[in-house]
């Protein structure tokens, strides 16, 4: 087992050099000068060169791309643009709302779409588990943002029960930030439950056909126990290759939803990054957010060993 | 005579499926005695799996049905009982080995969880001591090194392996009657000898009857005490054994005898198959389901269907011309 983990985190470290490497290189042939940018409107051809030659940007390909790795590997991951600050001072407060979003939303999700597709294996074929995978449809057929809207023109704005906008941080209590979050995490779980919910009742009944489930039937065990001991397990691995792909989807999402919702999240700065061409930041967030989910990727991977004892790589 | 330990009586199983009703059992009857081998022969898809199946209460419902009959086990009608107390007698009154040794275990289950399971469920065993069974367990099915195959999953052992776990679980809790399905058809013809030994020794030693379902002559031969033949969903002739295999009755076990080797027929006599095809279930002919095939078919046999009768003392044959089956074999 220890062995297996130990050969999956070296695999991952090519794959993060070539995420940089991508990162880099799509970020440096990008459209736009950061010189004029930082320059602003009324720059001479004078001005623009020294600011070049100061930041570097007159060095050759390699050298600057070498340079940055080095710098990364420092854990420097550069200087904004925009504020002249160092971008992990930026990133350290944006860090909470984002990874408290994630972590509800994948919790949340998980235990919604596990239980309602375990209830519609369980009532297979009655009208309980036709309605249920009628709203899994619906739930991945709706489009985040339009939820995320109509969620908050009832919720927030007709009921008054949550805010419209207005992030509340941990520290100011748990009850208040989990009361800020409530509709942002509740749009995006039923939109991610919706997709798990539908694979973990598909794989469910296809391991109910397998023999095994009938000699522990033969034995004597309860539908209860043949579901929960003999079926769940065997059929987890496609469910936790949906979760794990499902927080794919939230990295992405959280750029609609922290914008929708204003949370002060990781999102909302790559948007505005991207807003002013601030370069480093938005490659350091691509690095940042390809490394959460290349992590992502290898908690699946070691889950699957877990899950199945005949894997094994 | 040893007494009735399974009755199964006026037995009909039907599935609903797309292509029409298939009855993969019509209104068979049969007893299997205590301590006793009995098996169940037949062609693929005569319904002797669905027998078993229904005995158990494990034809999944739908497509399938148990539409009639009763099967008395010790005395009690499983037809009537309820879920819960059916599972009381699944695994501990009545054991059951299945064809497939690959897929019949768990695969993301230890031998020893999987193993324990009936001791914790029947027998109200404590993970200690079910533990501790389940190791005696293994070792009275021959395997060696019991505790550490215990901690393995079943992709780590052999076919025959596991089929001795499968025996092993299927016997546990000491049952009455053990049904094994097919149980060999997978494994070489070496392993198949091995494990059929071992069903025959461990059912022997506790007076456990057999009932053992295969389309293999050799077998019934070598282990049963009386058998059933089945084709197309009925059964068409049951007798001893040995009386099956000196005087068949009927034609389909006359064809089924002629179609195998015999070690005591003469040496190169040609094998015979038994002409034509097995029936459409969803569309059987008039009369005896075996009238397309039979070479000594009446005109009777295109309109009316043969029941099971006794023709003499333990004997049962379900043709309107066994008599002269008899005489020209």
């Amino acid at each position: 087992m220890w062995r297996y983990i130990a050969q999956r985190v070296l695999v991952s470290i090519p794959v993060i050099i070539m995420v940089g490497i991508i990162t880099f290189t799509l970020v440096y042939i990008g459209p736009g000068d950061p010189a004029a940018i930082i320059a602003g409107d009324e720059a001479t051809p004078e001005i623009l060169e020294r600011i070049r030659h100061d930041l570097g940007f007159d060095r050759p390909f390699p050298v600057q791309m070498g340079e940055w790795f080095l710098n990364l590997l420092r854990g420097d991951l550069g200087t904004s643009y925009f504020s002249g600050r160092e971008i992990t001072e930026l990133i350290t407060p944006r860090l909470q709302p984002t990874l408290s979003l994630g972590f509800q939303v994948v919790v949340l999700s998980t235990i919604i779409g596990i239980s309602a597709g375990m209830l519609a294996a369980w009532k297979a074929g009655t009208r309980l588990d036709k309605n249920l995978m009628i709203f899994a449809v619906l739930g991945f057929a709706t489009p985040g943002f339009w939820l995320a809207f109509l969620t908050i023109w009832v919720f927030a704005v007709n009921l008054g029960w949550f805010p419209v906008i207005g992030y509340k941080p941990l520290s100011a209590g748990l009850i208040p930030h989990l009361h800020s979050m409530f509709l942002p995490v509740m749009v995006n779980s039923i939109l991610a439950s919706a997709f798990i919910s539908r694979i973990t009742r598909s794989a469910m009944l296809e391991v109910l056909r397998e023999d095994y489930i009938r000699t522990a039937r033969a034995k004597g065990a309860s539908e209860f126990s043949v579901f929960l001991r003999h079926a769940f397990r065997p059929s987890a691995i496609p469910v936790a290759t949906v979760i794990g792909a499902s927080i794919a989807g939230l990295a992405t999402g959280f750029v609609l939803t922290e914008t929708i919702f204003a949370i002060p999240g990781l999102g909302r700065m790559l948007v505005d990054a991207i807003v002013r061409r601030d370069y480093p930041i938005i490659q350091a967030l691509l690095m940042v957010v390809a490394t959460v989910l290349i992590g992502v990727n290898l908690i699946v991977d070691i889950l699957y060993a877990y899950i199945d004892p005949r894997i094994r790589y | 005579m040893a007494e009735v330990l399974l009755k199964v009586k006026n037995l009909s199983t039907l599935f609903r499926t797309e292509g029409g009703v298939v009855k993969a059992v019509d209104n068979i009857s049969f007893e299997v005695r205590a301590g006793e081998t009995f098996a169940l022969v037949g062609e693929s898809g005569c319904g002797k799996s669905v027998t078993a199946l229904s005995i158990m209460r494990l034809i999944p419902t739908p497509p399938g049905e148990i539409t009639s009959g009763t099967v008395e086990f010790d005395g009690i009608d499983l037809l009537k009982l309820r879920n819960r107390e059916m599972r009381a007698i699944r695994g501990s009154k009545i054991g059951m080995i299945f064809q497939e040794p690959m897929s019949s275990l768990n695969p993301v289950l230890t031998i020893q969880s999987q193993l324990a399971e009936p001791l914790k469920i029947h027998m109200k065993l404590s993970s200690g001591a079910a533990n501790d069974r389940a190791e005696e367990l293994v070792n009275m099915v021959g395997i060696p090194d019991a505790r550490a195959r215990l901690q393995q999953y079943p992709h780590e052992l052999s076919g025959g392996q596991r089929q001795r776990i499968m025996i092993a679980m299927a016997m546990s809790c000491a049952p009455r009657l053990l049904i094994a399905d097919e149980a060999t058809t997978a494994l070489d013809v070496t392993i198949q000898a091995q494990i059929l030994d071992l069903m025959q020794d461990v059912t022997e030693q506790s007076g456990t009857s057999l009932l053992i379902i295969t389309h293999n002559l050799g077998i019934v031969a070598r282990y049963a005490d009386r058998v059933a033949v089945m084709y197309a969903g009925k059964l068409r002739e049951v007798s001893d054994a040995s009386d099956m295999y000196a005087e068949p009755q009927h034609p389909y076990t006359v064809g089924l005898l002629r179609s195998v080797p015999r070690l005591d027929s003469d040496k190169g006599a040609p094998l015979t198959p038994i002409a034509g095809e097995i029936p459409d279930l969803t569309d059987l002919p008039d009369g005896c389901a075996f009238n397309p095939r039979c070479p000594w078919a009446v005109e009777r046999c295109f309109t009316d269907d043969p029941e099971l009768e006794e023709i003499s003392t333990g004997k049962q044959v379900a043709c309107f011309e066994h008599a002269s089956v008899a005489l020209h074999d």
